[in-house]
C-alpha cells in the first residue's frame, strides 16, 4: 500500500514490535494486552513490566527455559581485611558504605555496603588502599521462554529492590524479537510498565509503534502529555486508546482533542466494564470470557492497530547497523502508488 | 510520623489515599506534610492544588572532559560502570543520560581533564495547599533515573509531625528510594489478582528495607477475599477496606479530594488516620510488626 520500501532480513519477513504503555499506572495496559494476545494470529508476547508483572496471570505460561539476569555489580567489603580508614565512605555517592560491619583483628568496627542502596559504581573498590573490596557481578532476577495458549511468551522478575530495570526489559525484548525472527512470526507485543524512567524508555525505543492506554481522568490526561512527550522525543508513532472512557465523557473527549493537537493516533475508546476484572478472577482474556460489552470496543481498536502497522515502515532502531553492513534486504514494494516513488533512505 | 504509601501496582489508589489522608490530618489541625515522591508522573497536585512558592531546577552532576588535558588513558571508561563515558581511539564520548554521577571518571582521570558539571534533570517545587505542605519532584522526558530527583525531593522536606511520602508504582530503585527512611509503610492494594501478584511484591520490598507495614485494600468488594485472605495469614493489619464506590471514581475524574465529594469516604479516611496513630513510633501502642510475621 504506501509501505514503499521494506527492509526483510535473510529469510523472513519483518517482524514488528508494538510496545503499549500508559504513563498512569492501572489503566489497563496487561488486560488490553492480554485481550489483543487472543486476538492476534502470529506473535510473540514480552512482559517489559519487570518490577510487577501480571501478564503470567491471565496467560499461565509453562516456562520452557529461565535464565539468570545478571544486571549489575555489587560492592562488598572483606571484613576481616578492612582497616577501616573510610576511604570508602568518603568517596560513596550514595550513601551505601555504613560504620556497622564487624570488628576484626585491627578495627573494633569495619565498613560494611549496604547492598540496597549500592548502586554499583565500583568507586569503593578502586579507591579502597588495602583492596579489601570484592567488586563483581550480581543476579539480580531471572527470565523465562514460555509457551502460552496464544504463542510464545518472554517474561522476568527482577529481584526485588533491584536495579538495572532498563537492562533487564532489553533481554526481555530482544529474546521475543528473536523468537518471532527464528518462528517467522510478525509482531512483538510489549506489555510495558506505568512511568516515563528507564525501563518505560527500554520499552519503547525502536518500537515500530507505540499505544498508550489511558483514562478519562485529570492524572490520565496530564500523565498521557508527559508519556507522549516521551514518545515524540524517541520519535516513535503513537497510538491514544481511551479506556472506561464512559466513567466520564468529557474527560475523553478533552483527551481526545489533547491527542489530536500532540499530533498522536486514535486507536478508539473502550467501556467501562466490569467482565475485566471478572475475566481476570477467571484467569481469563476479556475477549475469551465475553462476547459483547467491552470485548467489542477491544476488537474494534486491535483492527485500527493492526491497520496501522501494517501501513508502516518499520522503524530501524538497533537494526540500523545491521542495515548499513549489508545484512538486509531491501526490497522496493510498489504498491498502488505510481512504480518509481521511492522514499529517501536515512542512510543515503 | 513519617508515612510512605505505596503499592506494587499502579492505579491502585496511592495519590487518593496519600492526599485525602492529608487534607483529613490538616484539616483535624495536625501540621502536615505531602511529598510526591512519583517524579515520573506527579499526580497529587492535581487534587491539592498548591500553591508553589518556589520552583528550583533540580541538577544532577555529569562529566566535562578538557579535551587540552586529556591523554586518552581510557581509564574513565574503564571505570565507568554505566557506558556514560567511552573512549574510542582519542575520543572520549560522554552520555549525559547514563550517567550515575558516582564522580569515578573524574576520581581516576590522573591529569585533572574531568570535571564534573551541573546539569538540569528535573524540577523541585515546593508549596503550600492551604495548610498542607507541599513538595514535588518533575523529572524531565527523556530522563531515565529518578531515584537522585526522589532523594531531593524528600531532603527538600520541611520538618512536620506527620509527613507523607506518596511514591511511585513497582518494586525497583525508584520505591526504594521513596520508601528509605520512613518509619512506616502503606501499601494500598485492590482485590483483584494483579493487586495480590503485585501487593506480594511490595511486601518482599518494605521486608528487604525492614520497615513495619499495613494494607489498605481499595474498591473492597471488587473481587474475592483472597487478598483479604493473604493479609490475614501473614498477620497484617488491614488499616482500610474503602468500597468500590462510582462516586469517589467521579470526584477523581473531576480532579477533586474525594473527601470533599463523598461524606462517607471522609470518614473512611479519618478512621483510617486514627489506625495509623497506633502505629506512630511516639505511640505507646506501637507494636513490632516483625515479631509477628
Amino acid at each position: 500500500m504506501s509501505d514503499l520500501v521494506t527492509i526483510q532480513p535473510p529469510g523472513g519477513k519483518p517482524v514488528k514490535e508494538l510496545a503499549v504503555i500508559s504513563g498512569k499506572g492501572g489503566t489497563g495496559k496487561t488486560s488490553m494486552v492480554a485481550a489483543f494476545a487472543a486476538l492476534a494470529q502470529s506473535i510473540v508476547l514480552a512482559d517489559c513490566d519487570v518490577d510487577a508483572a501480571d501478564l503470567h496471570i491471565v496467560l499461565e505460561p509453562r516456562v520452557l527455559r529461565s535464565e539468570p539476569f545478571i544486571g549489575g555489580k555489587r560492592a562488598r567489603i572483606r571484613p576481616d581485611e578492612c582497616a577501616a580508614c573510610g576511604k570508602c565512605k568518603e568517596n560513596c555517592r550514595f550513601e551505601a558504605v555504613l560504620l556497622d560491619g564487624p570488628g576484626n583483628d585491627f578495627v573494633a568496627k569495619t565498613y560494611r555496603v549496604d547492598p540496597l542502596a549500592c548502586e554499583g559504581c565500583g568507586v569503593c573498590a578502586f579507591i579502597c588502599p588495602v583492596k579489601a573490596i570484592e567488586f563483581g557481578p550480581v543476579v539480580n532476577g531471572e527470565w523465562f521462554i514460555s509457551a502460552t495458549r496464544f504463542g510464545p511468551m518472554v517474561h522476568a522478575k527482577l529481584g526485588i529492590a533491584a536495579e538495572n530495570s532498563g537492562k533487564l526489559v532489553s533481554t526481555v525484548r530482544s529474546n521475543a524479537k528473536q523468537i518471532a525472527e527464528e518462528r517467522g512470526m510478525d509482531l512483538v507485543l510489549i506489555d510495558g510498565s506505568p512511568g516515563i524512567g528507564c525501563p518505560v524508555i527500554a520499552s519503547v525505543t525502536g518500537a515500530d509503534l507505540v499505544l498508550v492506554v489511558t483514562e478519562p481522568t485529570p492524572s490520565g490526561l496530564h500523565d498521557l502529555e508527559r508519556v507522549a512527550a516521551l514518545t515524540r522525543h524517541f520519535r516513535i508513532p503513537t497510538l491514544v486508546c481511551v479506556n472506561k472512557w464512559d466513567l466520564n465523557p468529557e474527560v475523553c473527549q478533552r483527551i481526545e482533542a489533547s491527542a489530536r493537537q500532540m499530533g498522536l493516533g486514535l486507536a478508539g475508546k473502550v467501556r467501562y466494564d466490569p467482565g475485566v476484572t471478572e475475566a481476570q478472577i477467571r484467569r481469563k482474556t476479556v475477549i475469551e470470557y465475553q462476547r459483547d460489552g467491552c470485548a467489542t470496543d477491544i476488537r474494534a481498536v486491535w483492527a485500527n492497530i493492526e491497520a496501522r502497522l501494517q501501513t508502516r515502515t518499520p522503524a530501524l532502531g538497533n537494526d540500523a547497523e545491521a542495515l548499513m553492513r549489508g545484512e538486509y534486504i531491501l526490497k522496493v514494494n510498489h504498491g498502488e502508488r505510481a512504480a518509481g516513488v521511492k522514499r529517501r533512505l536515512p542512510w543515503t | 510520623m513519617k508515612l510512605a504509601i505505596a503499592s506494587g501496582k499502579g492505579g491502585t489508589g496511592k495519590t487518593t489515599v496519600a492526599t485525602n489522608l492529608a487534607w483529613v490530618a490538616a484539616s483535624e489541625g495536625r501540621r502536615v506534610v505531602y511529598l510526591d515522591c512519583d517524579v515520573e508522573e506527579p499526580n497529587g497536585h492535581l487534587f491539592l492544588n498548591p500553591e508553589i512558592s518556589s520552583s528550583a531546577p533540580a541538577v544532577r552532576l555529569h562529566p566535562l572532559v578538557d579535551e587540552a588535558k586529556c591523554t586518552h588513558c581510557g581509564l574513565c571508561g574503564e571505570i565507568c560502570q554505566y557506558s556514560a563515558i567511552v573512549c574510542i581511539g582519542d575520543k572520549v564520548l560522554v552520555h549525559p543520560e547514563l550517567c550515575h554521577a558516582c564522580g569515578g571518571c573524574a576520581l581516576v582521570c590522573r591529569p585533572g581533564a574531568i570535571a564534573e558539571a551541573p546539569r538540569k534533570t528535573g524540577k523541585l517545587e515546593v508549596g503550600a495547599a492551604g495548610p498542607i505542605q507541599f513538595v514535588q519532584g518533575v523529572l524531565n522526558v527523556g530522563e531515565a533515573m529518578s531515584a537522585p530527583l526522589i532523594r531531593q525531593v524528600k531532603t527538600a522536606a520541611p520538618e512536620a509531625e506527620f509527613v507523607i511520602v506518596d511514591s511511585p508504582p513497582g518494586t525497583s530503585c525508584p520505591v526504594i528510594e521513596s520508601i528509605k527512611g520512613t518509619e512506616f509503610v502503606l501499601l494500598v492494594t485492590e482485590p483483584t489478582p494483579f493487586g495480590l501478584n503485585d501487593l506480594k511484591l511490595a511486601v518482599e520490598v518494605v521486608r528487604a528495607l525492614k520497615l513495619p507495614l499495613a494494607v489498605c485494600i481499595n474498591r473492597a468488594g471488587l473481587g474475592g477475599e483472597e487478598t483479604q485472605e493473604y493479609c490475614r495469614h501473614q498477620g497484617f493489619e488491614v488499616l482500610a477496606e474503602i468500597p468500590d464506590d462510582r462516586r469517589v471514581a467521579e470526584a477523581y475524574s473531576r480532579g477533586m479530594l474525594a473527601c470533599e465529594a463523598v461524606p462517607e469516604f471522609r470518614a473512611q479516611m479519618e478512621a483510617l488516620l486514627a489506625r495509623l496513630g497506633e502505629f506512630s513510633p511516639d505511640s505507646p501502642m506501637t507494636t513490632p510488626r516483625e515479631a509477628r510475621q
